[in-house]
């Protein structure tokens, strides 16, 4: 692990996406770091100077992982000698959580902690929903993805405003685009709709993207509906009760059909009700809502709604996978493969593997190492996030410069 | 240090009063953003009568919080309230004298202003009383009225063009009212950030971080920019605040006037003052669960008998309502201890025994947590999947509620046949009046009948009060049926 800080971590890359400029600002210097070391002993409020000195700190501590929290109105570090009214969180990413748990009651190829790429699909249909609904909706363009180590995905957005956002503005947005609700006790868990109106234009977006999933990844791979658990759960999604009752009947009788068969059962009932008929409508509602039900993203709300909640930094080790904690291209989610990505172990062995002289070359330019392994094209991705981000610092800098002069 | 009685209580401003001089009155609204203090010195009777009048207004306002009253039944209370304490007359009422009404109104503000900066608990409450005045107030004024004071201000919205309102006509027709046509309809343009609560509840079309308004929810603006500057304004305050700590005479009327504020509205059920608020131990819960416990704190205590385990606002949500319970702390770590028998001592230790102390007040911010109101249980911290938190009223499916009922307290007299009504009030959303009624069926033992709520036609307001007023009744009943009892030996 400590080879792993000294010889590869991205510092500087992290340090650049973190303070949106290349001298150190307070973004930086007054953010909150947060420690988890061996035996679980954990160290909040640690706050550094610059790259180099978060650098020292790390090496010395060897950390399983570290997090990082909101820049406050005074440096962390210095917490306990302001008062409380003067130590407040002030900017901070906006992020989102997701993760496999939450699906667990839809996916039948694993549970719990297990992940396989069978499952990764529901991930990738949230990322690629709330990429696109965050860009157009929100219009944040500064948008990093990061794989969680295991079975899950983060994602931070850097845009001014979106650092600016209140506790209260947050806790809005994800209302906005929390769809899935209610406790396990709940079966409707989607409930959008204005009485009997058509679904919010940002959901039926949403909608267009899913209906593909769903199909595919529910009624095929996933194949949610064969058990008995199974289409009695989608039974009770169905309000309209003599439509329920007949496919109740007729699925007790015929118990091996498959996914799909039974949703085309379903439609089947859904035409057999006249076009402007209410029962119709009521059905494609619930067939909509369905849907969702088994695709909308699912968010771990209480992590996006405050400025003060700590996320596990990219580039970390998951500490049970040994998994690197990359970012990942949105635009490329469907094919990523969470086994595929680089572990500590086989990162610190490209390195062994390397021929002596070049080894020598490596501790003269030490920072670049990692260029020699495969966690090459992350930290590049990376590096290419940052550059756009302090692309923008400069031009705000340039138009704020330019209103002066012209006063 | 200046001597105390030399200082202007509130710094005075140097614009204001000039500014508005074109006008007849030195307000000019009615209405008021409160963005300067009060000009002049303020003696202390009106610093005082000022601010308590107001007081007054605001805690009904929080009451009708805790009642759960709907807003038009709010806002008719307040408006009620204000003609009595705090008259605020339109412009067209010449008689009046208007300046002195608002002034009043002015320096109201800006004292509780001082008296709610000092902590976090107090400033939420404020702004969110102070922000529900307001808009009673905005939805009282009169149009022409309002539209003056709304353009007093900039709040950089935009019209939407008909070229663009044609570009997303079907998107924001699906955001307009029943009947209402795109065409005739105005929008407007403004940031997100201004209106969040319309975001939240997707009133609204987003494109590009900007909110398609309709203009019947323009006034939304308005209001967020109220909270909104009068939180900041709050913070700056306290911040500042500490100069006023010297001053002898006026510390301890902002202390009163903040307790009057915590202790005149009985939003957090103490327990304390119904005398059954007696100790209890771990082998009590069993016990108690099943004669006395509402549904949610029924379905906690079931979960964690099942599961033996409780995620994180589970135990947050039962853990507070069993030490207003009379859970002792050390009790209380027993109790869990035990609940939890799936998982190691040190495990244990390490993950939840602070948590415990902490809601006991005995660790970090050594806070004394009040137990969750149904009012907090109903809408915050909403259930996600797999949790077995909430109000089960709201937070379960209709048929896992009947389930749930039934097996919960059919052997305190509840039958199937209760159930239609039961379910009838849950589908129009009466969650707690629900739950009244299953108070009154299941106590139908000790003469509670329909109507009578938890005495007195109260409704459950509190899962702590729920369970106070069941013990209480058993209580009772115990007594009589004993002195029952020794009358029938005499007569023997
Ligand atoms: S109404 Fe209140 S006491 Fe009754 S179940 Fe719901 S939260 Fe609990
Ligand atoms: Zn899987």
């Amino acid at each position: 692990m400590l080879a792993f800080y000294r010889r590869l971590y991205p510092f500087k890359s992290v340090f650049g996406w973190l303070n949106h400029d290349h001298a150190p600002s307070k973004l930086f210097t007054q953010r909150e770091f947060a420690f988890t070391l061996q035996g679980d002993v954990y160290l909040r409020y640690n706050s550094f100077d610059n790259a180099d000195d978060l650098k020292k700190q790390i090496c010395k501590l060897n950390p399983t992982r570290f997090e990082i929290g909101p820049m406050y109105s005074a440096r962390p570090r210095d917490k306990k000698t302001v008062r409380p009214a003067m130590f407040t969180p002030q900017l901070r990413e906006l992020v989102f959580d997701i993760d496999m748990t939450d699906y667990d009651s839809i996916r039948t190829c694993c549970s719990g902690a297990d992940i396989c790429k069978r499952c990764w699909v529901f991930i990738a249909a949230a990322v690629r929903v709330l990429d696109k609904g965050i860009r157009d909706q929100f219009g944040y363009n500064h948008l990093l993805w990061v794989y969680s180590g295991r079975r899950g995905i983060h994602l931070w957005i850097s845009d001014q405003e979106a650092m600016e956002l209140t506790d209260e503005q947050r806790r809005a947005l994800v209302g906005w685009l929390t769809v899935i609700q209610g406790g396990k006790e709940m079966h409707k868990k989607v409930n959008v709709r204005q009485g009997s109106r058509p679904l919010p234009p940002s959901i039926s977006m949403a909608l267009e993207t899913l209906t593909d999933v769903f199909g595919d990844l529910i009624l095929d791979d996933q194949d949610c509906f064969a058990s008995e658990d199974g289409w009695r759960a989608l039974l009770h999604l169905i309000t309209e009760k003599t439509t329920a009752e007949r496919l109740e009947k007729k699925w007790t009788a015929e118990s091996m059909r498959s996914s799909d068969e039974r949703w085309q059962d379903l439609k089947k009932e859904v035409k057999s009700w006249g076009k402007d008929s209410p029962q119709r409508a009521n059905l494609v509602a619930a067939m909509e809502d369905i849907v969702l039900q088994y695709t909308y993203p699912r968010l771990d709300a209480e992590v996006s709604k405050h400025r003060n909640h700590l996320l596990k930094a990219p580039f970390c080790i998951h500490p049970k996978t040994g998994r690197v904690c990359v970012p990942v291209d949105p635009s490329t989610i469907d094919s990523f493969r969470p086994e595929r990505v680089p572990t500590v172990g086989q990162l610190l062995r490209e390195l062994d593997e390397l021929a002596p002289a070049a080894d020598s070359d490596a501790i003269e330019h030490h920072s670049a190492d990692w260029e020699r392994t495969s966690l090459k094209p992350y930290v590049e991705m990376m590096d290419r996030h940052v550059t756009a981000l302090m692309d923008e610092t400069r031009r705000a800098t340039r138009m704020k410069r330019e209103k002066d002069i012209s006063w | 240090m200046q001597n105390a009685r030399d200082r202007k209580i509130i710094p005075t401003g140097d614009s204001a009063g000039q500014v508005e001089k074109h006008s007849t009155h030195i307000y000019p609204h009615r209405l008021n953003f409160y963005d300067t203090p009060p000009l002049g010195d303020i003696t202390i009777e009106e610093f005082e009568t000022c601010a308590l009048d107001r007081l007054r207004v605001l805690a009904e306002i929080e009451s009708s919080f805790v009642r759960n009253r709907a807003y038009e039944e709010l806002k008719e209370v307040t408006t009620k309230h204000c003609q009595k304490y705090l008259p605020l007359n339109s412009n067209s009422a010449h008689t009046l004298d208007l300046d002195a009404e608002r002034r009043k109104d002015h320096v109201g503000h800006f004292v509780l202003r001082l008296a709610f900066c000092r902590s976090e608990e107090l400033r939420r409450r404020f702004v969110k009383a102070e922000t529900t005045l307001f808009r009673v107030r905005f939805d009282n004024d009169d149009g022409e009225e309002r539209e003056t004071f709304l353009k007093s201000r900039n709040f950089e919205w935009v019209l939407v063009t008909n070229d663009e309102k044609n570009q997303y006509k079907s998107q924001l027709a699906a955001t307009t009212m029943k009947g209402a046509s795109v065409d005739t309809e105005r929008y407007y343009k403004v940031k997100w950030t201004r209106v969040p609560d319309l975001v939240e509840r997707r009133r609204v079309l987003l494109k590009a971080g900007f909110a398609y308004v309709p203009s019947r929810e323009i006034s939304s603006v308005a209001f967020q920019e109220f909270q909104t500057n009068l939180t900041k304004a709050l913070e700056m305050t306290a911040k500042a605040l500490p100069w006023l700590d010297e001053d002898t005479r006026i510390v301890p009327i902002l202390d009163n006037l903040s307790q009057g504020f915590l202790a005149g509205v009985p939003s957090e059920w103490s327990g304390m003052s119904t005398g059954s608020g007696t100790e209890i131990t771990a082998e009590m819960v069993d016990d108690l669960a099943r004669k006395h416990f509402p549904l949610c704190m029924r379905n906690l205590h079931d979960s964690l008998r099942r599961d033996r385990h409780l995620k994180h606002f589970g135990r947050l949500q039962y853990g507070l309502f069993l030490k207003v319970l009379g859970l002792s702390i050390e009790e209380a770590v027993t109790f869990w201890r035990r609940s939890f028998s799936n998982i190691q001592d040190d495990k244990f230790n390490k993950e939840y025994r602070y948590n415990i102390r902490h809601s006991y007040g005995l660790e970090g911010k050594r806070a004394n947590y009040p137990a969750k109101s149904c009012q907090q249980i109903l809408m915050s911290d909403q259930p996600g999947p797999g949790d077995s938190h909430g109000c089960p009223y709201r937070h379960f499916s209709p048929d896992n509620v009947q389930t749930a009922l039934l097996s919960m307290y059919s052997s305190r007299g509840l039958t199937a046949a209760d159930l239609p009504e039961i379910m009838n009030t849950v589908k129009g959303s009466h969650y707690h009046v629900a739950c009244t009624r299953v108070f009154e069926i299941t106590h139908a033992q000790y003469g509670v009948s329909k109507g009578d709520g938890i005495g007195g036609g109260e409704s459950v307001t509190h899962p702590n009060q729920y369970a106070a007023k069941s013990r209480e009744l058993a209580k009772e009943n115990e007594g009589t049926k004993a002195e029952g009892d020794g009358d029938i030996i005499m007569m023997d």
